[in-house]
């Protein structure tokens, strides 16, 4: 996500802007599947994208802090499947009333789904951002890239950092 | 919004010296939507000039055109002076409240002694408001639905925003939710979709120039303005509509043969028609409502539509 227009919409949210909502709780079970190779936990960008590899494969959506910023996601724009995609690179946008903001790549990858319930109802993003409301996903070009990411209790201290 | 007060014998030649509207036609009350010309007839900034009942006029301006507007109205206010014109002004520190929406009436009437179905568009009452004295209830508004812009002393002002949020149907809305309504009302943003490179033939704003005001030519740029009434202008503002990804300000907008005629000024989904809504300037070929133009969206042509405006009509009150 595009942090600069996340703050350019912020203050104009701010009347009925919900606070962030209580830190996320990861449930307990999810932390003890870690020794399994079939799931891992959700590792974020500072540009508030998340993403989770199962089986070589990793799905991308974006944060709930995210999705409470931009407000209701009225249209997705993502990208085509087989899109070839570099880390940072902008691979689509989320549209809400009042701002576009860019969709950058966790993960240098291919492009090999798209969430196309997404095109019908957008605003998954908002009800269900970790669940339904995926965006891609796409192959781990580099299983590296993932170790520079943040997780879930480091994103959670970058948020209050920023907010801050 | 700055708000400035013209009092002196002379407030009405002053204040059509600036503008382009008939001021002297205002009854008592009576408001109107004006602009504020240079002499290269582009739009200095747009304005709410009302006749109070009172002894002066009103001048509600844009927030970010304050400095400037100030320094034109005090610049010729010292000019008038320096002749004998009895003028001079006086800058309010009143705030404005915008009360917005169908229920604006059931709401306010409770907490009013005039009668508000008396009370049409773009007409003006100082009255109390909720028990606030000294505040000026102008039945206008951004928004193309019925509303009132309250101007009230910057002291009780708080009290005054509070006793109305305490009403269930008052909701504080932000500057994003406003912007939507206005874009559905075809409502000009100024700054993106008017401003001093723009004239007010190019913005379909001809309503707004008096009829003995273009007969006399005498506002700021009148010349350039009244030539382009007659020989058309080369561009036009216009509505456009769409599917798919929002327009947003500053695309591109491309004609048949995939070459540019023209940029979006405003845009945004709408939220009551469920599509995209824009306005922006093309050239004055391809301004004829139902011409299908594309705009360049992240890279990717989509079809847009230019539809006559307001997209939602609008719902201004008229006084039976």
């Amino acid at each position: 996500m595009a942090w600069r227009a996340l703050r350019r919409v912020g203050p104009v949210l701010a009347p009925r802007c919900p606070r962030l909502s209580p830190p996320l709780r990861v449930p307990a079970a999810r932390r003890l599947v870690t020794s399994s190779l079939v799931l891992s936990a959700r590792k974020f960008t500072d540009k508030h994208e998340w993403v989770s590899v199962e089986n070589g494969i990793g799905t991308v959506g974006i944060s709930n802090f995210a999705q409470e910023a931009l407000g209701d996601v009225v249209y997705c724009s993502l990208p085509e499947i087989g899109t070839k995609l570099n880390k940072h690179d902008e691979f689509g946008a989320l549209e809400s009333v009042k701002a576009a903001s860019e969709l950058y790549s966790p993960l240098s990858g291919e492009v090999t789904d798209v969430n196309t319930a997404l095109a019908d109802n957008p605003g998954l993003v908002n009800k269900s951002c970790y669940q339904d409301g995926w965006l891609i996903k796409m192959t781990v070009e580099n299983p590296a890239d993932l170790d520079e990411l943040m997780n879930e209790d480091a994103y959670e201290k970058y948020i209050k950092s920023i907010e801050d | 919004m700055p708000q400035t007060r013209v009092y002196g014998r002379d407030r009405v030649r002053f204040m059509e010296s600036l503008v382009v509207g008939d001021i002297a036609e205002l009854k008592p009350g009576q408001g109107t939507l004006t602009l504020l010309t240079n002499e290269r007839g582009g739009i200095v900034d747009d304005l709410i000039v009302t006749n109070t009942s009172e002894d002066h006029l009103y001048v509600v301006s844009n927030a970010g055109c304050a400095d400037k507007d100030l320094a034109i109205m005090r610049g010729r206010v010292a000019e008038l002076q320096a002749t004998g014109s009895d003028v001079h002004l006086e800058a309010s520190d009143n705030a404005l409240l915008a009360l917005q929406g169908p229920s604006m009436a059931r709401v306010l009437q409770a907490g009013l002694s005039d009668d508000l179905a008396k009370l049409s568009f773009m007409n003006s009452i100082t009255t109390t408001v909720f028990g606030v004295p000294g505040c000026q209830v102008t039945r206008c508004g951004y928004t193309g639905e019925d509303g009132v812009e309250i101007s009230v002393p910057a002291g009780r002002a708080v009290e005054l925003a509070e006793r109305l949020l305490g009403v269930p149907d008052v909701w504080p809305a932000g500057l994003a939710a406003r912007d939507s309504l206005r874009l559905e009302a075809g409502l000009c943003l100024y700054g993106n979709d008017i401003d001093e490179t723009t004239t007010p033939v190019e913005a379909g704003l001809l309503w707004t120039l008096g009829k003995r005001r273009r007969a006399a030519m005498d506002f700021p740029g009148a010349a350039v303005i009244m030539a382009q009434v007659k020989e058309k202008p080369k561009r036009k503002r216009v509505g456009l509509t769409s599917e798919g990804p929002p327009i947003r300000p500053h695309m591109a907008i491309l004609g048949p043969e995939g070459t540019p005629v023209g940029t979006v000024t405003s845009g945004c989904p709408s939220p009551s028609l469920g599509k995209n809504i824009a306005m922006g300037y093309v050239e004055a070929a391809h301004s004829r409502a139902g011409t299908t133009l594309t705009i360049e969206v992240r890279k990717k042509q989509h079809p847009a539509l230019v539809t006559k405006m307001p997209f939602v009509p609008t719902q201004y009150y008229t006084a039976k």
